[in-house]
């Protein structure tokens, strides 16, 4: 088996684009990531494409966008992991390089939210689970899943709503220096604390909003990125785990299990030490759907103990310059969250931070290890996909 | 009753697709600036109705008996092991026709939410509180009713098998003691 590296990242801008389709989106990211890469269409042998859909028209979006942007006639598959979309769109076309059958393969994260109103999208969410069990007779909503996580968090931790109120902060800080980002505006946490509630304790400065954006990433086998590039950004480890679909068969709140379970498998897999992984590791993107989720990322990738992760948001360890920066892209929160897009994304986010290519100078993290880390979440646990980035070839 | 909440909505989007009739009639094409960017915006004029046939004929036994007022799992002779949602297969025995048992009715609140932002087929409610609650062998998701001032993580509730209204379908909750 061969190492992989990326050679080529693209983003489109995030936000309501309801100025393009689908397809038009996806190729914002898609011609982006080829120039870099410096590669044509008809050597990607292999794209995925994450998404999630039902919101858009499009009921075959890979095909579509495989059209498109002229990747036909290379195979393809639309990949669902629920918000952890992206990632698996990733670890796809990760293993088809993998494995030594393509040379050149790229992933694709594409979502466009904004085809449908708000509230429907609000119900086909809130139906990702167990729907009949849990959606049909009592109509949860996804900030409603992570509201269960956060009232049990802060009965057993004494997390306050401030605390929370400072993940927010954070990301709205980092997002209004992203050009990509969807909100590019800094809040305070007088407004955040006067905000609206969406699913209690959770408000809607709590939420990552409901976004439109696309990603790509072209992935290239050891021998072929030695061709292309002289800065690849090696996949140096990637871990998989799921969680059950009623969280009622669930016994802990304040942790995803599965987040956990993927986590030990990249650090185990790299050789990182599991009692401190974050002196080994620069800079990470978290599955921050809600500003709970964050603080509970921080424990299951073991930046900090059970019960302490709320204290790296209070004593802002989580800033570029701090323990270890995280979702300095403006993370879910504020650079937004198409569903599909988000993992896809954060490969882009962190392969850059890795370059000392982060689109503004205050968001640039120290780069002293070479390595980054890409939690990304699906579902309330229900998927969860840790992927570890690093420029020094894996092996050595 | 069900007909009733379609109504409801049917109404309102009746009042969108009138708007649409009326923009066709004049630009003779659906389509219309989105209002806050002006972006022009095709209207679907196809409409899809999404409303599932789901099987439950291997767990027909739960509703016959919340007719009785009885909130019943399955629990797998073999392992012991207790399910909820009650399902006929034991994946880790890999065996079928799991025994009935009845669920004990007091448990406790591990945790709770309070929508106020609704799903539309949920718009026609009051804000809900949705919690889990431990009953010893088993959690169970459902509505938790009863006063504010005792919802919080570790009241005492009591499952029970209430009438979902306005639909007027047996279904279950827990209730604040």
């Amino acid at each position: 088996m061969t190492n992989v590296a990326v050679v080529g990242t693209g983003h489109s801008k995030f936000g309501s684009r309801t100025d393009v389709t689908l397809q038009e989106l996806a190729w914002e990211a898609v011609k982006q990531a080829l120039e870099e890469a410096n590669v044509e269409q008809k050597n990607v042998k292999y794209f995925s494409v994450g998404n999630v859909g039902t919101w858009s028209a499009e009921p075959l979006p890979a095909i579509v966008v495989g059209e498109y942007c002229n990747l036909n006639p290379s195979g393809t598959m639309r990949v669902e992991a629920a918000c952890a979309s992206g990632s698996a769109a990733l670890r796809d076309a990760y293993l088809a390089v993998k494995s030594g059958e393509v040379d050149i393969a790229m992933a694709v994260g594409v979502e466009q939210m904004h085809q449908s109103p708000n509230l429907t999208v609000v119900e086909m969410i809130g139906r990702a689970g167990n729907y009949f069990w849990e959606f049909e007779n009592f109509g949860l909503t996804f900030p409603g899943y992570y509201a269960l996580y956060a009232t049990a968090y802060m009965s057993k931790y004494g997390m306050k709503e401030e605390d929370l109120g400072k993940v927010a902060i954070k990301a709205h800080h980092y997002g209004a220096l992203n050009p990509y980002a969807h909100f590019q505006k800094e809040i305070t946490m007088e407004e955040y604390l006067k905000s609206r509630p969406v699913a209690w304790p959770l408000k809607l400065l709590d939420s990552s909003p409901i976004t439109d954006g696309a990603a790509a990433v072209v992935l290239a086998s050891e021998e072929m990125a030695r061709k292309l590039t002289d800065s690849p950004v090696w996949i140096e480890a990637q871990g998989v785990a799921s969680g059950t679909a009623n969280l009622s068969r669930r016994t802990d709140f304040t942790s995803i299990e599965a987040a956990r379970i993927a986590a030990e498998q990249v650090y185990r897999r790299a050789g990182i030490n599991m009692d401190s992984p974050w002196k080994q590791i620069d800079v990470a993107d978290v599955h921050d759907c809600f500003t709970i989720a964050e603080i509970v990322a921080y424990e299951d990738l073991r930046f900090a103990k059970r019960g302490e992760g709320m204290l790296l948001a209070r004593e802002e360890q989580t800033y570029v310059g701090g323990r270890i920066p995280v979702n300095v892209d403006g993370g879910l929160k504020a650079k937004g969250h198409p569903i599909g897009a988000t993992g896809v994304s954060m490969a882009v986010s962190l392969t850059r931070q890795l370059l000392y290519r982060a689109p503004h100078k205050s968001m640039q993290a120290d780069i002293k290890n070479g390595r980054a880390l890409a939690h990304n979440v699906g579902g309330t646990g229900h998927y969860a996909y840790v992927t570890l980035f690093s420029t020094r070839r894996p092996g050595t | 009753m069900i007909s009733e909440v379609r109504e409801t909505k049917q109404k309102e989007i009746q009042i969108l697709l009138k708007q649409l009739d009326g923009l066709v009639q004049i630009k003779g094409l659906p389509i219309f600036p989105e209002p806050k960017t002006g972006n022009p915006l095709w209207a679907d004029v196809r409409e899809l109705d999404l409303r599932y046939q789901i099987p439950v004929k291997k767990v027909t036994r739960f509703f016959d008996e919340l007719g009785k007022g009885k909130i019943m799992a399955t629990k797998c002779v073999k392992c012991n092991t207790i399910y909820f949602p009650p399902q006929d297969d034991c994946p880790k025995c890999r065996v079928s026709g799991l025994e009935w048992v009845e669920l004990p009715v007091e448990g406790e609140l591990i945790t709770y939410t309070i929508i106020s932002v609704k799903p539309p087929s949920f718009s026609h409610y009051p804000d809900y509180v949705v919690g889990i609650a431990d009953l010893g062998e088993v959690n169970v998701t459902a509505w938790v009713q009863g006063p504010k001032e005792k919802l919080k993580v570790g009241a005492k509730v009591r499952l029970e098998v209430v009438k979902r209204e306005p639909e007027g379908y047996l279904t279950y909750s827990l209730r604040l003691l």
